[in-house]
């Protein structure tokens, strides 16, 4: 089985850049539309610096860009590697979602078999 | 009822699911090879080959499936805890160890008005054994897709 014939780094540095709630909440903001970095510090509590310094944690990991502006540089969000670790999760959760759903049908059955003791093979 | 999977550590991944039934039952399915091979299944296509269930503190399990051209995927590990019905704490190794380390896995049952909530944690031996092992849900998911389950309902 080629399970290792995939390259997890891009996922990674997805996944590291999601574990902060600050970086989310610019990310929803940014679902919005762009905004410069001088709209995105209005609405934390935190400094220009501060922002600044997660908004290049999520250049890095490609899922926010900087416009050529020279001034303004607004900040827009990149959905492709945000799609990427979703449909990643949406996965295994299917695999898990699936094996579960077999699980279901056999404990109705189980349940069905405890509450009529009806004998093996028997026909109605 | 929905499957709730969450990450809540660089090393873990955490599933949860609400099944109708008591906790003993699925504990039963859990626990009892008849039982277990019957919706435990590996990718799309391949068979359940071995399910061996020693249950007991220090006891082992394995599971083997095989697939075309002699492929084989097998898992096993030891049980380190067995409270029936609410707990089993097990390691759980793949053969090809193509996570690169042993992860811890706690099965959690608790029952409320006929309902079971199964938890499910997995603790791999650090952040890019637990990716690895995600990211393996990419490549099955896309395999066994629900053709086969559908099929299987049917037939219940």
């Amino acid at each position: 089985m080629q399970l290792n014939s995939y390259q997890p780094n891009r996922l990674d540095i997805t996944f590291a850049a999601l574990a902060d709630p600050t970086r989310r909440a610019i990310l929803e903001r940014l679902m919005t539309g762009e905004a410069t970095v001088t709209e995105l510090v209005k609405p934390f509590s935190l400094s220009q610096p501060a922002i600044s310094k997660h908004l290049r944690v999520l250049e890095q990991a490609g899922l926010v860009s900087r416009g050529r502006d020279a001034q303004k540089r607004p900040v827009r969000l990149e959905a492709q590697p945000l799609a990427e670790a979703t449909v990643w999760l949406e996965h295994y959760r299917q695999i898990w979602e699936a094996n579960y759903q077999r699980l279901d049908t056999l404990l109705e059955e189980l349940k069905t078999r405890s509450e009529t003791p009806t004998p093996k093979g028997a026909k109605q | 009822m929905k499957l709730i999977l969450t990450t809540p550590t660089d090393q873990e991944i955490v599933i949860t699911r609400v099944f109708h039934a008591p906790r003993e039952l699925v504990f039963e399915c859990y626990t009892k090879p008849e039982l277990l091979r019957r919706w435990l299944f590996g990718p799309n296509g391949w068979a359940f080959e071995v399910c061996e269930i020693d249950l007991r503190v220090g006891g082992k399990y394995r599971y083997v499936w095989t697939g075309p051209e002699n492929a084989s995927l097998g898992i096993g590990g030891v049980f380190k805890t067995i409270m029936s019905p609410e707990k089993i704490v097990n390691t759980q190794l793949f053969d090809d160890d193509w996570t690169g380390g042993e992860a811890t896995v706690t099965l959690s049952l608790s029952e409320q008005h006929g309902q079971t909530t199964v938890v499910t944690s997995i603790l791999h031996s650090g952040k890019e054994a637990r990716d690895l092992a995600l990211q393996s849900g990419m490549e099955h998911g896309m395999e066994m897709g629900f053709e086969r389950l559908e099929t299987l309902l049917n037939t219940l």
